[in-house]
């Protein structure tokens, strides 16, 4: 009967020639494959990441960690809407709004800002709807950092101590609006 | 002997004990690092540079884990297991001549722990003895596997000394005498060097036994692919299953130190020892051309000699550590019918080989 696959193949039980039965050709065989590996290890680079050290390349469009964006000034761009939170999910986002008083021009970009803004890395889905729905672009999803793991569960909701970016232009999140080399330097100065 | 010269011997004892110790430390890394090379793996390197600190670390895991006994374990026996295995590995190092004499003045040091004339038949005699901490264990521990794995080391152990006894018992016949030190310098070569002198290390003379011998020798010190005393897949851990803690450490740590042994054994029986090609002609160079003292001359010789050894012993370590992540175990029935029917028959033949080419005047 013809095989359906042609991948057949008819099995002969012949009998062991010496060099088989003696064995030692066959270890000296695998030995030698261990030992290229071997060198292939000690000299190639290996497929191993190292993790902490060395992380794996994220693609461009990765949606990791949070961070809520300052503006070109250095103001915080967040208004509290809730619409980021409306759009969530996953219900992870929760904030708590308040009013800009007089003299708090130069933190806060409108009249009503954020005054605690919380995320749960552990429901957060990191789907970036948030992203989408902020009308002032304050909050995005870094292609280049991810939640690390810690070991208490209080420790994965975020605060604004840990979503708003850095003061100082030249940490500034790569992702979301960037400020041009000139704004850079005139908030240098300012900052200074 | 003199009182200095006693305690300058007492030194050396107490430098092999410490060597020993620190290779079988460190043939845990190498082993994990090796194993990791030959399949493209990165192996241990958190602790310290290299991971070199790796060792430390498992030796303060086992110091801190729990000191298990199983119920109706003999705890007399239980503990005394590990403690015999560790112990009869230990002495089998003494007698080996890891170095010719160091000349300081009025002192002569022998790199050798103790010189004893049956030096080889007392290595195979400790050997023999460590499988009773094997079996002792095994038995003390009131578990079926590790009974099996006890069992299973004392039939492989008895099957495979016979060959190796064989094997060696070519060697004698060369040699004429049980010295380990007289072995080694029978191997050494004359001051002209000449490439003939290449013929003096044993394995030239006896490569069939040199063959039997080390297949032996993987058997004789559990290794793969002949470790089926502790075989996981059948026997949990076999006869240290039960084993938890130090004493568990005192099992593993025997087991390298074995390796140890086995590899300084066949370094000195058949590759020379602390013979190196051209020592006698780099000894008269020393003298001659740089205007040293002769025992200056060959204090340096010793040294070069004694670090020709260790070359040697750490390259059969490591052969021993690449057949083990090479070839897969062996099934029981194989192991036992390639010890009896193939190894014996064969060390006896090579036993006539060498006696009909002794009477025919080709070695001698």
């Amino acid at each position: 009967m013809e095989s359906l696959s042609n991948r057949a193949k008819v099995l002969t039980k012949k009998p062991m020639t010496l060099a088989e039965r003696a064995y030692l050709p066959a270890i000296f065989q695998g030995l030698s494959i261990t030992m290229q590996h071997f060198f292939r290890a000690a000299t190639k680079k290996q497929i191993t990441i190292r993790y902490p050290e060395e992380t794996r390349p994220f693609s461009p469009v990765f949606r990791g960690l949070h961070v809520l964006k300052r503006d070109e000034a250095g103001r915080e761009r967040c208004t509290a809407c809730g619409l980021c939170a409306v759009a969530c999910p996953a219900e992870a986002i929760t904030m708590v709004a308040g009013e800009r008083k007089k003299g708090e021009e130069n933190l806060y970009r409108e009249e009503k800002y954020a005054v605690s803004y919380e995320i749960n890395m552990l429901r957060c889905i990191f789907c970036g709807l948030c992203e989408e729905a902020c009308p002032k672009a304050a909050v995005y999803l870094q292609a280049d950092k991810m939640a690390p793991p810690r070991f208490e569960r209080d420790e994965f909701i975020y605060g604004k101590d840990r979503l708003v970016e850095p003061v100082t232009p030249d940490n500034r999140s790569k992702r979301g609006i960037q400020l041009t080399p000139e704004q850079a330097d005139k908030l240098r100065t300012q900052l200074a | 002997m003199t009182l200095p010269a006693l305690g300058w011997q007492g030194l050396v004892v107490l430098v092999v004990f410490g060597v020993s110790l620190l290779i079988a430390t460190y043939s845990t890394y190498a082993e994990r690092v090796i194993a990791a090379f030959l399949q493209d793996r990165v192996g241990p390197d958190r602790a310290g540079p290299f991971g070199l600190l790796q060792p430390l670390a498992d030796a303060v895991k086992l110091f801190t884990k729990e000191e298990f006994f199983p119920a109706g374990a003999n705890r007399a026996l239980f503990v005394f297991g590990p403690c015999l295995a560790m112990t009869t590995a230990l002495m089998s190092s003494a007698v080996i001549p890891f170095g010719n004499v160091l000349q300081f003045g009025e002192t002569a040091i022998h790199l050798q722990g103790i010189e004893i004339n049956v030096g080889m038949l007392y290595v195979f005699g400790m050997v023999s003895l460590g499988v009773y901490g094997i079996m002792i264990g095994g038995w003390a521990s009131n578990n079926k596997f590790s009974l099996l794995g006890a069992i299973r080391a004392a039939s492989q152990n008895i099957s495979y000394e016979l060959a190796m006894g064989l094997a060696l018992i070519a060697v004698l016949m060369i040699s004429g005498t049980l010295s380990l030190r007289e072995i080694t310098f029978q191997q050494s070569s004359a001051a002209p060097f000449v490439w003939q002198d290449i013929f003096n290390w044993n394995v030239m003379k006896q490569p069939l036994g040199f063959v039997i011998f080390i297949v032996c020798a993987f058997a004789e010190t559990n290794r793969t692919p002949f470790d089926l005393p502790e075989c996981e897949t059948e026997l949990i851990g076999g006869y240290h299953t039960e084993y938890s803690s130090m004493k568990m450490g005192l099992y593993l740590f025997a087991e390298y130190i074995n390796v140890f042994v086995a590899s300084a054994v066949m370094s000195v029986i058949y590759f020379g020892g602390f013979n190196f090609p051209f020592q006698y002609d780099l000894r008269d160079w020393l003298v001659s051309a740089q205007g040293l003292e002769l025992v200056t001359a060959s204090n340096i010789i010793t040294i070069l000699g004694l670090v020709g050894l260790f070359g040697k012993i750490f390259g059969f370590i490591f052969f021993f550590m690449w057949v083990r992540w090479t070839l897969p175990r062996f099934r029981y029935d194989q192991l036992m019918r390639l010890g009896w029917t193939i190894l014996i028959p064969l060390a006896i033949f090579n036993i006539m080989l060498t006696g009909g080419l002794i009477t025919f005047g080709v070695i001698k």
